[in-house]
């Protein structure tokens, strides 16, 4: 079960932005911009110890964005014969001429490009080189130490491996040509406890551009089967207002959610709660939260953003304070602003903004010292639904954890919801954990906030 | 937009990727050979155009085509799949040599004849592809919906609308000799609406569609309904108290708030979920679940709804399926190979995303027939409770059954009266539970106007609700009032 090489069109991706851009300007755009972008996949799934899917695939795909004067299009296509090409340059200079013209759109300021292209360390080819048989035999380890590990895990949704590698290559008529390679790895494993007549699932997951950097699969399967047995016998409690500890995965959500209220978009759109913040104090000065897109093998790091611009790192939240909004070009001009470079580009549609490796900075304590402080809260480990308003930050969700007694873990709760606002929920940010570490693009270490309400029975 | 065909799907494809029965034959045949169960071949070719306005001018439009195929093998509970967007009898072979590395032993090529069949159901024949609708017509409309939300109340300081359209051609070939073609338009509108009053701002969102025409939006003025309906919604969060926080009587209105009904019991009665024992409803078949006062369906057969099809993207003629009979399970939705390991009939719940996607058991339109109370009796009947109107989203834990819904509109009830509006807050409850607790189902049954989109594993497909009033005594409210 070796990974088959493809004799797909070797055409290089270069070449193909060329012909695109030659069509678009025959076509009658000022100015036009192309992102080409191809890949292979591998993912394996196991359940018992049995392989259960198998998949691969390698995909090709480009856009185009189209410029007549003020006025944009954007299309996408996976046909890179010459003639679909020429129609795609067709098609959207048609598409452009009858949308309004927006006195703000247009590539970004050429002084502003990237000159030179950083290595990052973003690809590795061991990655690449994957089987399906070691994909399947890391799978089998990791879901055979979760099911080892205690009795109680009776089932299994089993465990899967993902492997992918692409190569993405921007282009536009201000000259700009960059290029550069993905790799990325993931093992992740899902046990099913049970006990007493009742059912509980949870899992952990390793995901990183280097293979040398995956957890160990034994090692994940350990901890997804602890995180879920501390699950059983949950209970709901009663309704009232406590300090409440987010763990790290889900302290990430709140990191998240302030990722949103900084872009550019929801700012000028007036969706942001952080609309006229810039500048003040948000939360204490304990909180700093930095964007940096030039993390060295970071899995949100890029040489460059979606416009060509060099990637860099802005301090959002410095010592409490809001200091940055991120902003990509278009939403830059519409707020008299300058890009941070964080224009994210897919390959169907027009820049949009996002963070690269965002992160809120260490504190000093200790998980076990967080928790050691609160004489009865929550501990939050799985927050679920989409009850998170933007436009207000008002906030309220279901949440799954573990309540705390006398500064120590008495039991699993379920059923139960945590509300507040996000502006008040930073601003009542009393603990900032030690342990940070860098699984995801958008990281937070163990926070503890004052006080929530959660509504149970 | 050229890309428009009225041709027969079959022929589109046979014609655009240089295939004939023969090769077809060869190609499913080459997949089921070692030892397979079953095989099929999904070619999909869309077309998709989307269209946004906001600062008062459409400053942006996005149309994408996609193409490709998908090739999977099942062996037993096991499924190889490959996919490619390069369609040719090469990359044909190569994904089928792929996918049935699954079958683990050789086994000789098998025999397959193909014989095409037309879907069962004739659901969304249009008049015309959405893609043939001029993008003059489409801007003109989304302009006067921005100046219909502005005149409705100067507090309306920015409007978000969106217009999306979409043709999706399949051709399924399955190990069977099936060959299957489907057209299968989906049109969808969408309206943001932005108050503020010195400096309180709100958000609304309303919207709408289906395997429609285009025309839908404009029959009795649809469009301005949506926009009133997402206008009000920000207008009326301006004045909103805080949402109460605990457990208590819940009245949920009709329509759309049937995603209750989608997280609290249809993803857990999903055939994958229950073959694997991993659902809160495993083993409950023939057990109540609900109170005898509810009867829950599953309908991919609803002329233009937005989770109907003629077939499911395995070539299964979709039905109707009825989950919950006056309070009794009494089925899973499935897909192939689920159906198959718990030998029960096949569905039509068999969906994927794209051709880059396995397909599994995912519902279509699920809904609660209704019941004998008026709306107006539910709420008299309630002295101190919430009166949720209107969703965004929800999510379930389907091995625990805990779920959540989000409420956007609420209202106290106090004295059988809907007194004041209060903010939204989730709500969350326990799937195999909660439809115990209905006291009271209303006479007042609606569909959702066609805005689902399920997320399951990763695919996402689109899907509708229904639901009637209903009453629930005893449902876990997370707002911030607590007392």
């Amino acid at each position: 079960m070796k990974r088959e090489e493809k004799n797909m069109s070797a055409q290089p991706l270069e070449e193909i932005a060329e012909i695109l851009l030659g069509a678009a300007k025959r076509h009658g755009a000022t100015a036009a911009d192309v992102v080409v972008a191809e890949g292979d996949s591998l993912e394996v799934g196991v359940r018992f110890g049995e392989i259960e899917k198998l998949k691969q695939a390698r995909q090709k795909h480009l856009g185009l964005r189209v410029l007549i004067g003020a006025r944009s299009a954007v299309t996408s296509s996976a046909d890179f014969s010459r003639e679909s090409l020429e129609k795609l340059a067709e098609d959207s200079c048609a598409l452009a001429r009858v949308i309004a013209p927006d006195p703000f759109a247009g590539l970004p300021d050429p002084a502003e490009l990237a000159t030179q292209i950083p290595e990052l360390d973003l690809y590795d080819p061991d990655v690449a080189a994957v089987t399906a048989e070691r994909a399947i035999e890391w799978a089998k380890e990791a879901e055979h130490a979760a099911l080892e590990a205690d009795k109680r895990i009776t089932n299994s949704e089993g465990a899967e491996v993902g492997a992918s590698t692409d190569h993405v290559l921007y282009a536009s008529s201000l000259g700009f040509r960059g290029d550069y390679r993905n790799s990325g790895v993931s093992l992740s494993v899902v046990p099913v406890a049970s006990e007493n007549g009742s059912m509980q699932r949870d899992f952990w997951y390793s995901s990183q551009r280097k293979l040398a950097q995956l957890e160990a699969p034994a090692a994940i399967g350990r901890k997804a089967a602890e995180r879920t047995l501390r699950r059983l016998n949950a209970r709901q409690v009663s309704t009232c207002e406590v300090p409440v500890i987010f763990d790290p995965e889900m302290a990430s959500g709140l990191i998240r959610h302030l990722a949103g209220a900084v872009s550019g978009y929801a700012l000028y759109k007036g969706t942001s709660f952080l609309i006229g913040k810039l500048g003040q104090r948000i939360a204490p000065e304990s909180v700093t939260v930095i964007d940096d897109g030039t993390r060295r093998g970071g899995l949100g790091s890029k040489p460059f953003d979606g416009e060509g611009l060099p990637t860099r790192r802005t301090v959002v939240v410095d010592r409490g304070v809001l200091t940055n909004y991120l902003f990509d070009s278009y939403s830059a001009r519409k707020l008299q602003s300058r890009s941070t470079g964080n224009a994210a580009r897919s390959v169907g549609s027009a820049p949009g903004v996002a963070p690269t490796n965002l992160y809120l900075e260490a504190g000093s304590a200790s998980p076990q010292e967080i928790i050691r402080s609160v004489p009865r809260g929550l501990y939050v480990t799985e927050l679920i639904g989409f009850g998170v308003n933007p436009v207000t930050g008002d906030y309220s969700r279901g949440a799954v954890g573990q309540w705390i007694e006398h500064g120590e873990i008495a039991y699993p709760v379920e059923e139960i919801t945590i509300a507040g606002n996000l502006l008040a929920m930073y601003d009542a940010i009393e603990v900032i954990g030690n342990d940070l570490n860098f699984r995801h693009s958008v990281v937070a270490p163990t926070i503890k906030i004052a006080r929530m309400t959660v509504a149970g029975s | 937009m050229t890309l428009v065909t009225t041709q027969a799907p079959v022929r589109f494809f046979l014609e655009r990727f240089g295939l004939n029965e023969r090769t077809l034959e060869q190609i499913v045949g080459g997949a089921i050979a070692r030892r397979a169960d079953y095989a099929d071949l999904y070619f999909e070719f869309s077309t998709g155009q989307s269209l946004s306005l906001e600062d008062g001018i459409v400053k942006s439009a996005n149309q994408h085509v996609s193409q490709g195929v998908g090739v999977r093998v099942v062996a037993g509970d096991k499924t190889g799949y490959a996919y490619s967007d390069e369609v040719s009898i090469d990359s044909l072979r190569l994904a089928t040599r792929t996918a049935q590395a699954i079958a683990q032993e050789s086994g000789e090529t098998r025999a397959v004849a193909v014989h095409e069949t037309q879907p069962s159901h004739d659901l969304y024949t249009l008049p015309r592809s959405p893609l043939e609708v001029q993008v003059a017509d489409k801007v003109d409309l989304l302009n006067r919906i921005d100046i219909a939300a502005r005149r409705h109340d100067p507090r309306i300081k920015n409007v978000m609308a969106s217009i999306s359209v979409e043709q999706k051609l399949v051709l399924i070939v399955g190990a069977t000799g099936l060959v299957v073609g489907d057209v299968q338009p989906l049109v969808r509108l969408n309206v943001t609406c932005i108050a503020d009053e010195n400096g309180n701002r709100q958000q609304g969102t309303y919207g709408g569609g289906g395997r429609v025409d285009y025309q839908f939006f404009l029959e009795d003025e649809r469009y301005l309904r949506f926009t009133r309906a997402a206008a009000d919604q920000a207008l009326r969060n301006l004045h909103a108290a805080d949402a109460p926080a605990g457990t208590m009587t819940v009245v949920v209105g009709p329509g759309w708030p049937g995603v209750l009904l989608h997280e609290a019991i249809g993803h857990g009665l999903e055939g994958d979920f229950n073959r694997k024992k991993v659902s809160a409803f495993s083993e409950l078949l023939g057990k109540p679940v609900a109170s005898p006062l509810c009867t829950v369906v599953d309908d991919g057969t609803m002329a233009n709804r937005r989770g109907s099809l003629n077939v499911d993207d395995e070539g299964t003629p979709t039905g109707r399926t009825v989950l919950i009979e006056k309070g009794i399970l009494r089925g899973y939705l499935q897909d192939r190979l689920n159906a198959r390991l718990m030998g029960m009939p096949l569905t039509g719940n068999g969906r994927r995303e794209s051709f880059a996607h396995i397909p599994m058991p995912r519902m279509t339109n699920t809904f609660m027939l209704a019941g004998e109370s008026t709306p107006d009796e539910i709420i008299r009947s309630v002295d101190r409770g919430l009166y949720a109107a209107y969703f965004g989203g929800g999510q379930v834990d389907i091995t625990s059954g805990k779920f959540v819904f989000s409420a956007s509109e609420a209202y106290l009830i106090e004295g059988g009266q809907i007194t004041r509006p209060v903010k939204g807050a989730t709500l969350i409850g326990n799937g195999p539970d909660v439809l115990k607790r209905i006291s009271m189902v209303g006479n007042d049954l609606q569909l959702d106007e066609g805005i689902g989109t399920c997320g399951k594993d990763g695919q996402s497909v689109p899907v509708g609700v229904g639901l009637p009033t209903v009453r629930i005594d005893g449902l876990t409210v997370g707002g911030t009032q607590a007392g």
